[in-house]
């Protein structure tokens, strides 16, 4: 019979909205980060770099470009005989088929995969995040502790605490309360969203809870595995850990990998963050170009000036454009004389010559205030921008744009265009 | 595919001087991001050839370490493979590989127990692009016995090729190897087609003979007897095995042709993944017309150069016109110039290496963990 210790379930259904037009029509953990990775790699290359060789990763929002990426698991070295990478998609079922409705709805519905491999511990991620760590380490606190249920946490800003689940321990760590974006948070410890459940619990949880609607871990399960008096217990990480969930966040999380010596290091021999890396040529710096403090990938080609920017693989930068304080993602190509200035391009997009992003001064955002904020100028996927046009500050743009787009070849700050989809 | 591969990756030669002290010619780093032998391997992986062997002799652990997977190349399948095939001892032969042929020779098994009716021979110091099954079509067409794909060269290089000439028809008239003076241009590149059979029935006979080298003592002595073929091809190749032409091809890569057709135009070069991350530009670098491969710290100016992976270039450091190879450390204000540095290198800081005339071949000891 097939035996795994510990088995992960990846939590990457996610649509991610306040990423805006960068999850149109990606799932946020298939969202490039950091030049050549996905966000997805982070939690995977954990998985393998602490002995973990089974992981389910359930898929439900957009999963096109999440399954190419993941393929059989190759770039973790999880193709492998027994266990390794599954992708799980929700599935049709004799009565009762439904989508997965909340985080632990998706779990109880992948019941029978885990169950095959007749795992002692299952470790729950979600794969928005970006961090190392050993979940190794994790499990050995929780063998230490005797748990029931363990919680990845981490100290937060009291003030920030009310975004998060948090949880009130005692001094042997042992959880004695639990509330879920308190009001008036009584502890600044914030769960990470990874549990480790031992697997009869789990089990007995998921099953007990299973009508429940939206079924959710911080929700639901946490507190009903809580009020039945089980062992949950708080695991305190103290590394990098960032949420890349709002436009903001990722911006700045691509931002600090180009300090000196990042406090998120991806340059260390140890714990190797993977990927599928599909570009192989080395990037090529021209004559003319000028490169200041920054990250470029692969096979880029750049003519013009970079400053403190993210420059994904197979980038081409025309001359005597300027990109400053932006995240340019891969297969991306920018014209001559550009200006791009505090932006955040995706993936596959073609920008003219002559063009300018991030002019002017700031406005509100005419249709998501919330989301396009921070100053920054978002480009969706595969998204075309005319010669000539110039595009303020907390601006949006998705799809093929033309000239018409653009009236007196302008989108004023605070201005959103898009072309395919539903809306931005 | 109805052909076989065989690459034959065994020699080193003192014109890479002590670049080869460390590995065959076949491993050289090359571009940024590849080893030589990746071009022979990606062309066979890219003409549907799923049968390959690797002939090696010469410091053979280097090739195996980059050879360690054959998945990069889409090799290591149920049908078919990659194959690496060092001397061994028999019990009727206990002789390294004497040549070419008996290299071949010794491996007379791996021919015969092939179905494959023909066989492709490459070399692993060649750089270029080329579908193998159109030398084979025109193989067919010209019912050759051997068909050796040549390529036009200019320049006194030329004595380092074996040089032919062909009548109108395309048949080789003359052959000669490394001749001191030739009034030809047109070389053999080292890559051949021919049918199986052919191949095992005059490997044999050259062992009779006790004659081990292929082209001295089989295509050069055949070719009156046999329909000897030269397929001319005229876009990229570069052979890599003296310094000069190592540091000529990599610097070619500057180029915005050569780029395009190695880095943009399919196929691809495929290599082995090493999983770095993206390169890094500190305050202070200063980058010119350079090719910057994945892992590279950048704290200096680089200029006409070619950095491989994971090079790290300290503040203050001028590196100009050289190829500085993977994971080498340049210590703060080093000055290089007109070099290649060996991988692994440590370059202590203060340094100065300029080639004065010629490249200069720059080997310092990996002290890394002691700095």
């Amino acid at each position: 019979m097939i035996k795994k210790e510990m088995i992960a379930m990846l939590l990457a259904g996610g649509q991610g909205s306040r990423l805006g037009v960068l999850t149109e029509k990606v799932a946020k953990p298939a969202v490039s980060f950091g030049g050549k990775y996905r966000i997805i790699d982070f939690p995977l290359s954990n998985c393998i770099n602490s002995g973990i060789d089974t992981v389910g990763v359930l898929t439900q929002y957009q999963p096109l470009l999440l399954n190419t990426h993941i393929g059989i698991g190759i770039p973790w070295d999880l193709d492998k005989n027994e266990g390794g990478v599954t992708v799980l998609p929700p599935y049709e079922k004799s009565t009762n088929s439904e989508w997965y409705t909340g985080t632990a709805n998706a779990i109880y519905q992948n019941m029978d995969y885990m169950a095959q491999y007749n795992p002692d511990y299952v470790l729950i991620l979600s794969g928005d995040h970006i961090y190392k760590m050993d979940y190794e380490v994790m499990l050995d606190f929780h063998k230490a502790n005797k748990a029931d249920v363990t919680i990845a946490t981490m100290p937060v800003p009291l003030e920030e605490a009310s975004r998060f689940g948090i949880v009130v321990t005692d001094e042997t760590n042992r959880i004695t309360q639990f509330e879920e974006k308190p009001e008036k948070p009584s502890s600044n410890l914030a769960s990470m969203g990874i549990y480790i459940f031992s697997w009869p619990i789990l089990k007995e949880a998921l099953l007990a809870k299973k009508d429940q609607n939206n079924l959710d871990f911080g929700m639901h399960v946490l507190p009903y595995c809580h009020e039945k008096k089980q062992r949950l217990f708080a695991y305190e990480y103290n590394g990098y850990w960032k949420d890349v969930g709002t436009l903001g966040s990722y911006w700045e999380a691509n931002m600090e990998l180009i300090d000196i010596i990042p406090e998120f290091n991806l340059y260390e021999e140890f714990w190797k963050i993977y990927t599928k890396g599909d570009i192989i040529p080395p990037q090529y710096i021209s004559q003319e170009a000028v490169i200041g403090k920054s990250l470029i990938g692969e096979g880029s080609e750049i003519h013009g000036e970079v400053q403190n920017s993210v420059i994904g693989p197979n980038v081409y930068i025309g001359p005597g454009t300027v990109v400053k304080d932006s995240v340019i993602m891969r297969n991306t190509s920018i014209g001559r004389n550009a200006t791009v200035d505090k932006s955040i391009v995706a993936e596959s997009v073609k920008i003219g010559n002559n063009v300018t992003l991030g002019a002017g001064e700031e406005a509100e955002n005419v249709a998501k205030p919330k989301v396009y904020s921070f100053g920054l100028v978002t480009i969706g996927e595969h998204s075309v921008i005319p010669d000539g046009v110039t595009i303020g500050k907390n601006t949006a743009i998705s799809g093929e744009t033309t000239m018409d787009d653009y009236p007196g070849g302008t989108l004023q700050s605070g201005g959103v265009i898009a072309k395919d989809g539903e809306s931005a | 595919m109805r052909a076989i591969g065989l690459i034959l990756a065994g020699g080193s030669n003192n014109k890479m001087r002590e670049l080869s002290n460390k590995r065959a010619i076949a491993a050289m780093p090359v571009a940024g991001s590849y080893r030589s032998i990746d071009f022979a391997l990606s062309n066979m992986s890219n003409s549907h050839i799923q049968k390959v062997a690797v002939l090696t002799q010469y410091n053979a652990r280097s090739l195996n370490e980059h050879l360690s997977s054959s998945k990069w190349w889409d090799f290591g399948r149920k049908q078919g493979g990659l194959y690496i095939f060092t001397p061994m001892v028999t019990a009727d032969n206990s002789w390294w590989y004497r040549g070419t042929a008996d290299a071949m020779y010794q491996n007379l098994n791996f021919l015969k127990n092939s179905h494959e009716p023909y066989v492709v021979i490459a070399s692993g110091d060649g750089i270029y692009k080329l579908d193998y099954n159109k030398v084979l079509e025109y193989h067919i067409v010209k019912r050759a016995d051997v068909t050796v794909v040549c390529t036009d060269i200019d320049g006194d290089d030329i004595n380092r090729f074996g040089v032919l000439k062909m009548n109108e028809e395309s048949r080789i008239e003359e052959f000669e190897e490394k001749p001191m003076v030739t009034q030809s241009h047109t070389i053999s590149t080292g890559i051949y087609v021919l049918r199986r059979r052919q191949l095992i029935e005059m490997l044999e006979k050259c062992a009779q003979e006790d004659r081990h080298d292929f082209v001295k003592d089989i295509l050069i002595r055949y070719k009156n007897l046999k329909r000897i073929y030269g397929y001319k091809i005229k876009d990229y190749w570069s052979n890599i095995s003296t310094v000069e032409s190592y540091y000529k091809t990599n610097m070619d890569f500057l180029r915005p042709d050569v780029r395009e057709y190695f880095f943009r135009e399919g196929p691809e070069i495929k290599t082995k993944i090493d999983d770095l991350p993206p390169a890094k530009y500190n305050p202070g670098a200063k980058v010119k017309n350079s090719l910057i491969a994945s892992g590279c710290i950048i704290n200096g100016e680089v200029e006409n150069s070619v950095l491989f992976k994971n090079v790290f270039v300290g503040n203050n450091c001028v590196i100009k016109n050289s190829i500085i190879l993977n994971e080498v450390y340049l210590g703060d204000n080093t000055h290089i110039e007109n070099c290649v540095v060996e991988s692994r290198d440590t370059i202590r800081a203060n340094s100065y290496h300029y080639g004065e005339d010629g490249i200069k071949i720059v080997v310092e000891k990996n002290e890394r963990y002691v700095l």
